[in-house]
C-alpha cells in the first residue's frame, strides 16, 4: 500500500515536471497567464455606472416614533431600498455589511420626531457600502431627494400652520457616511473582483486545453497505456495550474495595492484558504470540458462562453442587486459569483468566517455537483 | 488455452462489438516469447482493436487471453507495467527534447529517480540518438520521431513490444533502419508483435497473422503461410500488355495480373503459370518464374474471402 502511494507520488511529480516544462517553454500561455490580469486591469479601471434599485438596507431606529417608522416606509416606497432588517448598534451595521445582508443603513437619531414636528432640525445618517461604488451612487441620490422632499413637506406644514412664509433652512438634513471604499474610486472595486476573474480563466480554460492537447497529439493515448492511473495524471497535470492560480491572485493583490492603492483590510490566510474551494470548483468544471471538447480549439471556444456570463452575472461588473430575479438566481450557480462576495467582503471589509459562511456553503455545493459531474465523464478506458 | 509458459501472448476466441459492428471476431493468437510477430491485413481489418484489447486498455465483449502471463480483463494494471506501445502517431510531446521525452517516459513506467539518467543515456546510446539529444522532437524528421518514439516506449526494457503500424508514412531508408532495431531487440530477448500493411515487411517477420474483417484468414511462418495457397507465379513479356492481362484474368485458375511496364505478372492457383501463358495466349516472348510474395497470399486469401470461400479458407487455416 504504502509502495504504491510512492509509486504513485513518483508518477505525479514526473507528469507535474513534464507539464511545468511544457508551460515555461509555452510563451503564449505565460504572456496570457501575466498579461491578462494587468491588461485587465487596466481596462476595468473604468466603471459602468447602472442604476441599482433593490439595495438591502438596515434601519438603526433610535426614535421608534411614527416619523421614524413613515421615513423607512418612504424609502422602501422608492424601489430603491429594500428593508431586510433593524439593528440596534453600529456593530451590527458592521456585521450585516461584511456578511453581504445590507449594503445601505439608515440611522434615525432620538428625538427626531420631536424635531420634525417642532421644526428644528433633524440630522440623519446613510451609511453605504463602498466597496461597490455603483450602490453608493444609486443610495445617495435617491436619498437626496427623499430627504428634500420630507424637508419641503415639513417645512410647508409648519409655515401653514402659523400662516407664515417657509423657512429658507433646511428643517432636515442628511449626513452621509461610505464606508470600506469612502473615495469610491473604482479600482477597490475592481482589484479584487479582477482575481476571480483571471482565477476562473486559467483553471477553465488552460487546463481543459492542457488535456485536450494530449488528446489531439495522440499522447494520452500512450499514457493509456501507460501504467499512470487516470487520477494520478490529472493531479499531475493540474497542479502546476493551481500554483500559477495563487501566483496570479498575488500578482493582481500586489498591483492592487502598488498601483492602485487597494489595501488588504482582512486576513489573507483566509482569503488564500477559501480561494482552494473556487479553484478546485473551477478546475473541475476545467477537466469536465476537457471530456466534451475534442480540440483545445473547441476547448478555449467552451472556456470563453462560460467566462462571458460569469464577467456579466456574478456581481464583477455589474451590481447583482441591480440584475432581474431570474439572472440573479442563475448566478448563484456560478462560483464566480460566491468568490467574489468572499474576496471582497475579506480584502475590502475584513469579513471573518462567520460572515462569510453562506457563500462558503454554496462553493461546496457547487464544487461537489462539478466533481461529481466529472468523475462520471472521466474515464480512463477508451471502450 | 494452454498456459504454457513459452507463450507470452495466448488468445483464445477474443471478440469486440461497438454496437452493431463485429471490430474483432474469435481470435486466437499464440505468440512465443522472443519471436517478431506480424499481424497483416487492410485498414479497419481489426488490427488496432486487437492490440487495444491485449494492452488491456479495452475491454474483450468475448473470448479471454492472456498477456505476459496475466488476464487481460483482470490484470490489465500489471500487462500495462510490463508491455511497451507505440502507434505510427509516434505519441511524443513536440516541445519537450528528446531527452526529456525519454526522461518523462521513464518516469511513467517507473524507472527509479536515480537510475533514470543512466537508463536514458543506455537507450540513447544504443539507438544512436546522442547527435539528437537535446533538440525539440517537434523539430525532428519522421524517421528520427520514429527512433525517440521506438526508444520511449522500450525505456523500461518491457518485454514485449506492440508496435501498431510503426513504419507508416517513414521513408525507405529509415524503415530499413527500425527494421535492424526491431531485430536487434529480438535478439535481445524482446517480443515484438506489429501490425502493418507493408507487404515486405511480413516477410521480415517470424510469424503472422492474416486479420481481414475482424478475424484471422491464416497464420504460420511467411513460407508455412505462401505454401498454404499453392500459389505460382511468372513474369511474361508481351506485346499487348492490356490484352494479355484481360485473357488470362478470365481463366479461373488466375488469381492476380499485375502490370510491370512491358512486363505482365501473373500468379496462379494450382497451375503452372508459364503453361497456362502459352495455352491462352500463344507463344510468350519471354516467360521467366518468379517467386511467390506473401503478398500475393494475402491477395489471394482476401479474393477467396470475398467472392464467398470464406468457410473453406478459415477452415484449411485452422485444420493445419
Amino acid at each position: 500500500m504504502k509502495a504504491g502511494l510512492l509509486r504513485s507520488a513518483g508518477r505525479i511529480r514526473v507528469v507535474a515536471w513534464k507539464e511545468l516544462i511544457q508551460l515555461r517553454r509555452d510563451r503564449l500561455t505565460i504572456g496570457m497567464m501575466v498579461m491578462l490580469p494587468i491588461l485587465q486591469l487596466c481596462l476595468f479601471g473604468y466603471a459602468i455606472d447602472t442604476d441599482v434599485r433593490h439595495m438591502p438596507t438596515v434601519v438603526l431606529d433610535g426614535d421608534q416614533t411614527a416619523a421614524s417608522r413613515d421615513l423607512a416606509r418612504r424609502m422602501a416606497a422608492t424601489g430603491y431600498y429594500d428593508l431586510v432588517g433593524r439593528t440596534d448598534s453600529y456593530d451590527d451595521i458592521g456585521r450585516a455589511f461584511r456578511s453581504n445582508t445590507a449594503r445601505v443603513a439608515l440611522v434615525v437619531p432620538p428625538r427626531f420626531g420631536a424635531d420634525l414636528t417642532r421644526g428644528r432640525p433633524a440630522q440623519l445618517q446613510l451609511l453605504v457600502d463602498g466597496s461597490d461604488p455603483q450602490t453608493v451612487a444609486s443610495a445617495t441620490n435617491t436619498a437626496a431627494s427623499l430627504v428634500a422632499t420630507l424637508a419641503g413637506e415639513q417645512t410647508a406644514g409648519a409655515a401653514q400652520r402659523a400662516g407664515l412664509p417657509a423657512p429658507s433652512g433646511p428643517p432636515v438634513s442628511l449626513e452621509l457616511s461610505v464606508l470600506y471604499n469612502p473615495d469610491l474610486r473604482t479600482a477597490v472595486y475592481i482589484v479584487p473582483g479582477l482575481v476571480g476573474v483571471i482565477l476562473t480563466l486559467t483553471m477553465v480554460m488552460f487546463t481543459s486545453m492542457a488535456i485536450v492537447r494530449e488528446r489531439e497529439r495522440g499522447t494520452l493515448e500512450q499514457l493509456i497505456v501507460s501504467p499512470v492511473k487516470s487520477v494520478e495524471l490529472v493531479v499531475g497535470k493540474i497542479l502546476p495550474y493551481v500554483v500559477a492560480g495563487y501566483v496570479q491572485m498575488a500578482l493582481i493583490l500586489t498591483a492592487g495595492a502598488v498601483i492602485f492603492d487597494v489595501t488588504i483590510v482582512g486576513d489573507l490566510r483566509l482569503l488564500f484558504l477559501l480561494a482552494s474551494l473556487f479553484i478546485a470548483g473551477n478546475l473541475a468544471l476545467g477537466l469536465f470540458f476537457s471530456t466534451v471538447a475534442k480540440t483545445q480549439q473547441q476547448a478555449m471556444q467552451m472556456s470563453f462562453f462560460f467566462l462571458l456570463p460569469n464577467i456579466l452575472l456574478s456581481g464583477f461588473v455589474f451590481p447583482w442587486e441591480g440584475m432581474p430575479r431570474f439572472a440573479q438566481f442563475l448566478s448563484q450557480g456560478l462560483p464566480l459569483t460566491h468568490f467574489l462576495r468572499i474576496i471582497r467582503g475579506v480584502v475590502l471589509k475584513g469579513a471573518v468566517y462567520g460572515e462569510l459562511h453562506d457563500e462558503v456553503v454554496w462553493l461546496a455545493l457547487i464544487l461537489g455537483a462539478l466533481v461529481t459531474m466529472t468523475a462520471l465523464r472521466f474515464r480512463k478506458k477508451l471502450g | 488455452m494452454t498456459d504454457d509458459p513459452d507463450l507470452i501472448i495466448e488468445t483464445d476466441r477474443l471478440s469486440r462489438r461497438f454496437g452493431d459492428l463485429v471490430a474483432v471476431r474469435d481470435v486466437s493468437l499464440r505468440v512465443r516469447r522472443g519471436e517478431i510477430y506480424g499481424v497483416l491485413g487492410p485498414n479497419g481489418a481489426g488490427k488496432s482493436t486487437t492490440i487495444r484489447m491485449l494492452c488491456g486498455i479495452l475491454d474483450p465483449s468475448g473470448g479471454q487471453g492472456r498477456v505476459v502471463g496475466y488476464d487481460i480483463r483482470r490484470d490489465a494494471e500489471r500487462i500495462k507495467e510490463r508491455i511497451g506501445y507505440m502507434t505510427q502517431r509516434f505519441s511524443l510531446y513536440e516541445d519537450l527534447t528528446v531527452e526529456e521525452n525519454l526522461t518523462f517516459y521513464a518516469g511513467i513506467y517507473g524507472v527509479p529517480r536515480g537510475k533514470r539518467r543512466a537508463r536514458v543515456d543506455e537507450v540513447i546510446a544504443d539507438t544512436g540518438l546522442a547527435p539528437r539529444r537535446r533538440q525539440i522532437a517537434g523539430t525532428l524528421s519522421g524517421g528520427w520521431k520514429q527512433r525517440v518514439a521506438l526508444a520511449s516506449s522500450t525505456i523500461h526494457k518491457p518485454p514485449l513490444l506492440f508496435l501498431d503500424e510503426p513504419t507508416a508514412g517513414v521513408d525507405p531508408v529509415s524503415r530499413r533502419a527500425f527494421w535492424a532495431e526491431i531485430h536487434r531487440l529480438a535478439s535481445g530477448g524482446t517480443t515484438v508483435l506489429l501490425t502493418t500493411h507493408y507487404m515486405d515487411e511480413a516477410e521480415r517477420c517470424h510469424r503472422l497473422a492474416f486479420i481481414f474483417r475482424g478475424h484471422v484468414l491464416d497464420d504460420g511462418t511467411p513460407d508455412e503461410v505462401v505454401a498454404r495457397r499453392h500459389l505460382a507465379a511468372a513474369e511474361l513479356e508481351v506485346d499487348d500488355a492490356a490484352g494479355a492481362a484481360a485473357a488470362l484474368r478470365r481463366h479461373d485458375a488466375v488469381d492476380e495480373v499485375e502490370h510491370y511496364g512491358h512486363t505482365l505478372r501473373v500468379v496462379t492457383r494450382d497451375a503452372d503459370p508459364i503453361a497456362l501463358a502459352s495455352q491462352l495466349l500463344g507463344p510468350v516472348k519471354d516467360a521467366r518464374p518468379s517467386r511467390v510474395t506473401v503478398e500475393d497470399a494475402f491477395v489471394s486469401m482476401v479474393r477467396a474471402e470475398e467472392n464467398g470461400n470464406g468457410q473453406a479458407v478459415a477452415a484449411a487455416g485452422g485444420a493445419s
